[in-house]
């Protein structure tokens, strides 16, 4: 129920007048109880709902919020993606202590930016347990699209156990979750399937994961989640409303866990106009993969007398997030089938991996999950089946450029490498092979430009995100390089970004799955010299 | 027990113990009990085998515990604790002390490698020396195979090896005695699976010998019920 009150707050929120604005804004981080698809858990709560309250700030505006922690343990917020001095910037270790406690912690910064963010806990697993919420920053000068009405849609993913015991469970047996795996049916059939030299891929194939200790059905590492659109459940089915002849701004964040989505509105085209709150070049696509705490914001032009489902596939294919677009209140449309599970192929893994060196690329590979989704792999692969000229448009990195060039096109000054790393099986993860905890702060010195190569050397898709800096997406647009504050790199896939380094201080750089920043895939940057402002 | 064992044993907690807070490496924990019912000679017998760690990522406490049950008695009894360093990406490097309660008190200083081989095949590989200065080692090897997400077949292998005879145990040299072993198990959730199996044991060389003079067989074939938890 209260979910379901935040859904509404913050649909209509987004409704009211910037005349509401304030300067101070006061947010209380507590514990509440939590009724999702019939089970109640503990989770906490900003000012009493998950997600919390959307802050509407404005371009230019000096900002100060209180975050009062009444829960008994420490508690942070972060500001995701918003550009401020280092110490307002909510990482317990690294920015400030964090807050104890029955303590009240005032954040002042300047909002010198505009667009779509979202905040969220910054200590522990707090994030899962509901601690996120949207921030809309208008901008000081008109947007450079058109739209009528708009509305937030955050993403979640509800664990239904505390992450706490999912983490402990996964250190237990790092498959403890994954009930996809192949079985002797399942070779059996691909066997049968398989003809003259195609048997023997098949048995190879199953032979070079086995030779790696690894499982191409190791899409997630946690199943059991409820999938949310505004705090409600699919079958809440959050209720979007237009009216006839409106362009609607649809402001989608990702603030999952765990939980990559794909997203399409079946009858839309949906123009993606921002991507992690900066103006793109306009991009009309069917479908966008959004990974965890990414933001997009698209416009679309809903045809009068229609309704809308919103479908946000998680990319596992375990279930969806769904909301609904009309002009009354909880009307439904069709609910788009959920496609097969993917399965990771071996041609992914063709990078780091020299003990496989054999596998000719493609050679094993099983696209049977992908057959009728192919979109699944639209971030990984920068060459893109979207070009295609059938199927739907799917966006990709390849189709983001920035509206306007940034101030600093400096080629970089040094390129500093960071492979992810990590261990399946023990259930943790590291840059370079080693865990934040044995590791060293990475330093930048100021006014240089580095070129961050990311090489993926695991499984799994790693969204990273880099506090206080900016990062130019390296995606072959030059000078109209878009920039992103959080980048996903697919498996086996090496991606580039630079990044002026223009702000002091030191900050958090880290993988967006929870469980992966906990468990070592993360680093401190400290930005040497420059002057605090 | 001689005193140098219990000593190295000791001295092995204690180097592990102050390196699991240190680290900052959160600590995390796991148990996993197989105990099932079987029927040796017309007499049902009980067995366990059960092993957990205490730990963080790289450094953990280590123990295991195997053993019989019959009528009332323990026919066979011991207990391990270990130190265990993570070597590499899927191996872990052991060491401590076993000490047998049954068949009778004995005491020793453990070797050994646990970890995930090629192919998804648990290993657990030690080598023992026992207060008396005999040599031994075990080799044991479970691999999976998935008929469904829960029934799932586990073959396993189990090798003995002895430095020298000890007719008092019969016990030959060298490759002393193997078990193949086939458990179908049924995870109804991951901590609760009950299961049964089926296992050969073979005696080798002078231990085949021995076991005859007593038995008249050299190897035996069970069929076991039980219940393996995990938490």
């Amino acid at each position: 129920m209260r979910s379901k009150l935040a859904g509404l707050l913050i649909a209509t929120s987004a409704l009211i007048a910037p005349a509401a604005l304030a300067d101070v804004y006061n947010l209380e981080i507590d514990q509440f109880e939590r009724t999702v698809d019939g089970k109640t858990l503990k989770g906490i709560s900003i000012n009493g709902t998950s997600p919390g309250p959307l802050l509407r700030l404005r371009e230019g505006e000096d900002v100060t919020i209180n975050v009062t922690n009444t829960l008994d343990v420490d508690t942070s917020l972060h500001w995701h993606g918003i550009i401020l001095q280092a110490d307002m910037d909510g990482v317990p270790g690294i920015s400030f202590d964090g807050i104890a406690p029955g303590e009240t912690y005032t954040y002042n910064f300047t909002a010198n930016q505009s667009g779509t963010y979202w905040y969220h806990g910054h200590s522990a697993l707090q994030e899962q347990e509901g601690v996120f919420a949207p921030i809309i920053i208008e901008p000081a000068e008109a947007d450079p699209f058109e739209y009528d009405r708009e509305h937030v849609i955050i993403l979640a993913d509800w664990l239904n156990e505390s992450p706490y015991k999912a983490l402990a469970n996964l250190k237990k047996r790092s498959n403890y979750y994954n009930y996809n795996r192949r079985t002797v049916f399942d070779l059996w059939r691909d066997w049968t399937n398989a003809e003259g030299d195609e048997k023997t891929d098949v048995i190879e194939e199953r032979l070079a994961w086995g030779r790696m200790r690894m499982d191409p059905t190791d899409i997630v590492d946690i199943s059991g989640y409820s999938f949310l659109v505004n705090g409600e459940t699919p079958e809440d089915n959050w209720s979007g409303l237009f009216e006839p002849g409106e362009k609607v701004r649809l402001r989608f964040i990702n603030a999952a866990a765990m939980t990559y989505f794909d997203v399409k509105i079946p009858g839309l085209k949906m123009t993606v106009v921002q991507a992690d709150g900066q103006n793109i070049e306009p991009v009309a696509v069917d479908e966008f993969p959004i990974a965890i705490a990414e933001t997009f914001d698209v416009i679309v032009e809903p045809e009068a007398g229609q309704s809308y489902t919103i479908f946000a596939a998680a990319k596992d294919r375990s279930g969806y997030a769904r909301g609904t677009l009309s002009e009354i209140p909880g009307a439904a449309a069709e609910i788009p089938k959920l496609g097969p599970r993917p399965e990771l192929t071996m041609a992914a893994m063709g990078d780091g991996h020299s003990d496989h060196g054999a596998m000719a690329e493609g050679n094993a590979v099983n696209m049977s999950g992908m057959a009728d989704e192919m979109s699944t792999d639209a971030h990984a692969g920068h060459d893109d089946m979207s070009k295609m000229d059938h199927g739907p448009k799917v966006l990709s990195y390849a189709d983001l450029r920035a509206l306007s060039p940034y101030s600093d096109r400096r080629a970089p000054d040094r390129e500093v490498e960071l492979r992810l790393t990590g261990n399946m099986e023990r259930y943790f993860w590291s840059i370079n092979d080693v865990k934040f905890g044995d590791a060293g702060p990475l330093e930048f010195s100021y006014g240089e430009r580095v070129r961050i190569t990311f090489k993926n050397e695991t499984m799994m898709e790693h969204p990273m995100h880099l506090h206080g800096l900016w990062m130019d997406l390296v995606n072959g647009e030059g000078d109209m390089a878009p920039r992103k504050h959080t980048i996903t790199i697919g498996p086996g896939e090496t991606i580039s970004a630079d990044v002026t380094v223009d702000a002091t201080g030191s900050w958090a750089f880290h993988c967006h799955i929870l469980q992966h920043a906990a468990t070592g895939m993360f680093r401190q940057v400290d930005v040497i010299g420059g002057v605090q402002q | 027990m001689k005193p140098r064992i219990l000593l190295a044993g000791a001295l092995a907690m204690a180097t592990a113990l102050p390196v699991l807070a240190a680290e900052g490496d959160p600590i995390y924990n796991y148990t996993l009990i197989e105990a099932d019912i079987t029927k040796i000679d017309d007499e049902a017998v009980g067995e366990w085998d059960a092993q957990g760690w205490v730990g963080g990522d790289y450094n953990r406490f280590w123990w295991k515990t195997e053993g019989e049950f019959a009528d009332g008695d323990f026919e066979d009894a011991e207990v391990q604790a270990l130190y265990s360093r993570y070597i590499s990406k899927f191996w872990d490097a052991q060491f401590g002390v076993r000490y047998d309660l049954e068949p009778k008190g004995e005491s020793y200083g453990v070797i050994g490698l646990q970890g995930l081989a090629p192919y998804f095949f648990e290993v657990d590989a030690a080598a023992f020396v026992s207060s008396s200065g005999d040599l031994s080692a075990r080799f044991e090897a479970t691999g999976e195979l998935l008929f469904t997400q829960r029934l799932i077949l586990e073959p396993g292998i189990a090798l003995d090896f002895y430095a020298e005879d000890d007719p008092s145990r019969q016990i030959g040299s060298g490759l002393s005695t193997a078990e193949y072993s086939a458990q179908l198990r049924y995870e109804f959730t991951r901590g609760f699976a009950p299961y049964v199996a089926l296992a050969y044991k073979e005696a080798y060389g002078d231990t085949a010998d021995f076991q005859q003079m007593e038995t008249g067989d050299a190897d035996e074939t069970l069929f076991k019920i039980g219940l393996r938890t995990m938490f």
